[in-house]
């Protein structure tokens, strides 16, 4: 740890954190490594790849660019906050439903990209879809089942919205 | 609610999805182990260069670096240099010469890993840059730089290797009415795999014990390499645990040693401590194995009727500075002779070199069997230059000279036996799907108004599931592959396999075919892998071979499963074994179907009233060769639409007809294929790693090598046909990697045929739109 060290306070997955952090510790090694949040992965240096995807304050970013830092006193959603109670939210339920994944990799920054996206557009076009996750790369899938999973969680939350199904 | 046994068929969901859809997985990078200590590489900036000094006095001043270790430290071990799977050797570290850019030169021990970053910046290295060569035609001339001085064999040319009948080939050329020549570039790639390399190696002194979490396809290969590479240090195959946790894709990427795991094991070894290395994209896409990187000169001769007599294929492959090639050991070249494809030559002949360059090695799969990709792209681009040359239609041209179903099992020119095929009826199919006689009036219609559309078809033959041990192997470790299954007395079962996957969906699929022997609930079967500690010995997961090797395994276990169990049910239902008939799930007396026991009965039985003379248990092991390889094939048909101002290349529709044999579970199957064709797509129009004159790579990240986003990903259209596989205990042939051969030829001769007219034969992939617009400007097409 660097002598200058920086106090912050993040919400993850509802749950307040206060840390002391280096400057330059990205969101994503703060979320892997000081709270041990796997789940969000890293694929790339460069922002393309989008397995980092978290949302803050509701908006979907790329977790291997953002410093921790600035993350402080805001809410951060992580792929481990979308179940509640044991209730897989609807675009988990998706991806296993229409086999929108393979090696598992990209696909907590695949769905929270989805769940993004379902929150501000609950029905979305098949353009609208492969536009939102366009900054998400999946090596295995070919896109096509992760475009389905994503209807079938849209057609899902609007027959049933989820109950407190993932907050951010 | 009960469960039921589904068995092989069905689109069964996957087990494995619990864990990920959670962010359960456990990748490598998410495991920590107390006092694990970080590693990380320093590269080198130059392509070729000899290292004048290292500096590591800046680096270990920083606290928490704990060492810099160089080639030179490493010699003194003998671990300077490593084999690779082709009879070559690698460097670890450079001991005074590094040969390719982003080799590695240097590694960096600390504590943190942002700290071992700190180091890596931190040395300094003096280089004295030596002469490029990266153009492996320049590298054969007289003259050019040799760059392995290590090797007694002075030259830049590695290997020849040669199949076919030379002279009956060359007669049917001098006797061929017609003739068409083509040189093909396949350029350099790269799996990129979302998750990139990584390790942790715990060395425990005093058992004396290596424990590798690795992310590896293959590891009891790796397990056994460890062993021999590093036996003279003390290391023991008994003593040696390798354990691949969950892979975020692999593609081939992940079947050879890179340096970086064996610093760790190194560092460790050192420490006594366990040591982390974990790569990012940008060393991934540099240094890590590329794949293809052929130039081929090809020529087919055919009749005036179009009937072909006979293939000739000459090809450079270059290899980057070491031959790091992930083949079967007699394969210099993989499988490349398949080349002759779906087509019934009278003679072929095939060569190829290998040549060193100032660029990374490697030459492994992308997804695909050994250099299938290759062959497959070559005899179906050229198939279609000769129909055109000919003025056929590429579909009617196929059809004439497609193997006929009724000669399978066919003998090829090139030495293979296929297993089965019905050619005709793939391609029918495609055509009847995507509407191919419309689609060709629509075109010609379009052409009279200067509209620019294209179709184009590729019927690959695919050759899998490596291999028969009297031909295959691995640094002479026979290509079998194997699977344990365990009955627990509640009817309960763990099934472990020597492959691994890495996101294929084995812990569905290997459940599937056990419940489909046996008659067990695919929720009552855990499937294990990746352990070399508890799973059997197995050469892994790479070129298609898990259905049709480790597959075949588990459907043989489960049947020593079920020959013990009838003697089992026998004793208990006071019958002679001969009069028991099986019904999925249980045995029962034959006329008397209530007389009957389940195969929970029996196994509970095998532990609490097992029959006299018979071993108590119920278990089993299977080590499967394969008589032969598998054969899968298909028929692709892609439609292209041209912007004759920009040159883009647009898709409008991909039609897919594979056949795979018998099928475990269609779900997976068809997502395998969409993956296969994405992966087809990306080095049709997008990919290719290139370097300038001084060895600069050009494409060494996710900013300039541009996987498809699902943007250009079409909605790709499947169908199938289904052809068992005569030889395998299950009917299957595997799926993984069809359409990713398959795939980019389809797409070539979609935009050739839409360019035909205008004079353009031939373009190399990825076809660029600069690529397009370059030619529609030459033709006076566009301005």
């Amino acid at each position: 740890m660097s002598e200058v060290a920086s106090r912050i306070s993040v919400a993850v997955n509802g749950t307040a954190h206060h840390a002391e952090v280096e400057p330059r510790l990205l969101l994503v090694h703060f979320l892997r490594e000081v709270l041990s949040l796997t789940g969000t992965h890293i694929g790339c240096d460069t922002t393309n790849c989008g397995a980092c995807t978290v949302l803050m304050d509701g908006r979907p970013v790329k977790s291997c660019t953002i410093f921790a830092v600035q993350a402080d006193g805001r809410e951060v959603m992580t792929v481990e906050g979308l179940a509640r109670d044991g209730q897989l939210h609807p675009i988990q339920e998706g991806f296993h439903e229409q086999h929108g994944l393979q090696c598992g990799f990209c696909t907590p920054g695949m769905m929270m990209t989805g769940y993004a996206l379902l929150q501000r557009t609950p029905n979305p076009s098949e353009a609208e879809i492969r536009w939102a996750i366009s900054g998400n790369l999946c090596r295995c899938t070919g896109y096509v089942n992760i475009v389905e999973a994503i209807k079938h969680a849209a057609e899902k939350m609007r027959s049933a919205p989820a109950p407190a199904g993932g907050r951010s | 609610m009960a469960t039921q046994a589904h068995g092989m068929g069905h689109a069964v969901k996957r087990k494995e999805d619990a864990r990920f859809i959670r962010g359960k997985g456990t990748y490598i990078d998410d495991i920590k182990l107390p006092g694990m200590l970080y590693l990380d590489i320093v590269r080198s900036p130059y392509a070729h260069a000899r290292i004048k000094a290292i500096h590591s006095e800046k680096a270990v001043a920083i606290p928490g670096v704990l060492a810099v270790i160089t080639g030179k430290d490493l010699d003194k071990y003998g671990l300077a240099w490593m084999p690779t799977l082709m009879s070559d050797r690698q460097m670890v570290l450079p001991i005074d010469t590094v040969l390719y850019q982003s080799q590695e030169v240097a590694a960096v021990l600390a504590t943190e890993r942002y700290i071992a970053a700190d180091g890596v910046a931190a040395v300094e290295v003096e280089y004295e840059p030596l002469p490029v060569v990266v153009d492996p035609r320049k590298a054969l001339e007289p003259g050019a730089p040799i760059l392995r001085q290590d090797r007694e064999h002075k030259s830049n040319h590695i290997w020849h290797w040669e199949v076919g009948d030379k002279a009956a080939a060359d007669t049917a050329f001098r006797e061929a009415a017609v003739k068409v020549k083509q040189d093909i570039y396949i350029p350099r790639i790269h799996v990129s795999s979302i998750e990139t390399c990584g390790c942790i190696a715990r060395w425990e002194p005093v058992e004396g014990k290596l424990t590798l979490w690795m992310t590896t396809q293959a590891p009891h290969a790796i397990r056994t390499v460890v062993a021999l590479v590093a036996g003279h240090l003390g290391l023991a195959e008994h003593k040696i645990r390798v354990i691949a946790p969950d892979i975020g894709g692999g593609f081939g990427g992940k079947v050879p040693v890179y340096p970086g795991y064996v610093l760790a094991v190194a560092a460790s070894v050192l420490t006594g401590k366990p040591v982390k290395w974990i790569e990012d994209r940008m060393e991934n896409m540099q240094a890590d194995s590329f794949a293809r990187d052929y130039h081929i000169t090809a020529e087919l001769a055919a009749q005036k009727d179009g009937t072909l007599t006979a293939l000739r294929v000459k090809t450079i492959a270059d290899h980057g500075a070491f031959d790091a090639a992930a083949n079967p050991s007699k394969f210099p070249a993989g499988l490349f002779s398949i080349c002759t494809g779906s087509y019934d030559f009278k003679s072929a002949f095939a060569e190829v070199d290998g040549v060193y360059t100032n660029k990374p090695p490697g030459g492994i799969a992308y997804r695909c069997s050994f250099r299938v990709t290759e062959a497959s792209y070559m005899i179906e681009r050229m198939a279609d230059i000769v129909a055109h040359e000919l003025g056929m239609d590429p579909a009617e041209f196929r059809l004439k000279n497609f193997i006929p179903p009724e000669a399978f099992p066919y003998q090829s020119p090139l030495g293979w036996t296929y297993d089965s095929g019905n050619y005709q009826a793939a391609l029918r199919k495609a055509m009847e799907k995507i509407g191919y006689a419309d689609l060709r009036r629509e075109q010609a219609e379009k052409r009279k108004r200067g509209e620019l559309m294209g179709i184009g078809i590729s019927s690959f033959t695919e050759i899998v599931g490596a291999g028969p041990s009297h031909t295959f192997d691995i640094l002479g470790l026979k290509m079998f592959d194997s699977a344990e299954i365990r009955i627990h007395p509640t009817g309960k079962v763990v099934a472990r396999f020597g492959t691994k996957s890495q996101g294929q969906g084995h812990e569905t699929t290997y459940a599937q075919i056990i419940a489909h022997e046996l008659g067990i609930p695919e929720d009552d079967i855990v499937v294990e892998e990746g352990d070399t500690d508890t799973a059997p010995y197995g050469l892994g997961t790479y070129a298609s071979r898990s259905t049709p090797v480790a597959g075949a395994a588990g459907a043989m276990a489960a049947r020593k499963i079920r020959d013990k169990a009838r003697k089992i049910a026998a004793h208990l239902l006071e019958a002679h074994e001969d009069d028991l008939a099986w019904e999925r799930g249980k045995f029962y007396v034959k006329g008397s179907p209530d007389r009957a026991k389940t195969i929970q009965e029996i196994a509970f039985a095998a532990y609490t009233n097992h029959p006299q003379g018979l071993e108590a248990g119920l278990e089993a092991v299977s080590y499967y060769d394969p008589p032969n390889l598998t054969f899968p094939f298909g028929s692709y048909i892609c439609v292209v639409d041209i912007d004759n101002g920009t040159g883009e290349v647009k898709i409008r529709r991909f039609v897919a007809v594979d056949d795979c044999g018998n099928i475990i579970n269609p779900m997976i199957v068809e997502g395998q294929i969409h993956g296969g064709l994405t992966m087809g797509l990306a080095p049709a129009l997008y990919e290719e790693i290139t370097y300038d004159e001084d060895g600069n790579i050009r494409g060494g990240s996710f900013m300039d090598y541009l996987l498809p986003t699902a943007v250009e990903t079409p909605r790709w259209e499947t169908d199938k046909t289904t052809t068992p596989s005569p030889h395998h205990p299950l009917g299957a042939k595997g799926v993984g990697e069809s359409a990713t051969v398959g795939a980019p030829a389809a797409i070539a001769n979609a935009v050739i045929d839409a360019l035909w007219h205008l004079g353009v034969r031939h373009l190399d992939i990825p076809i660029t739109p600069w690529k397009v617009w370059k030619v529609l400007r030459e033709r006076g097409v566009t301005e």
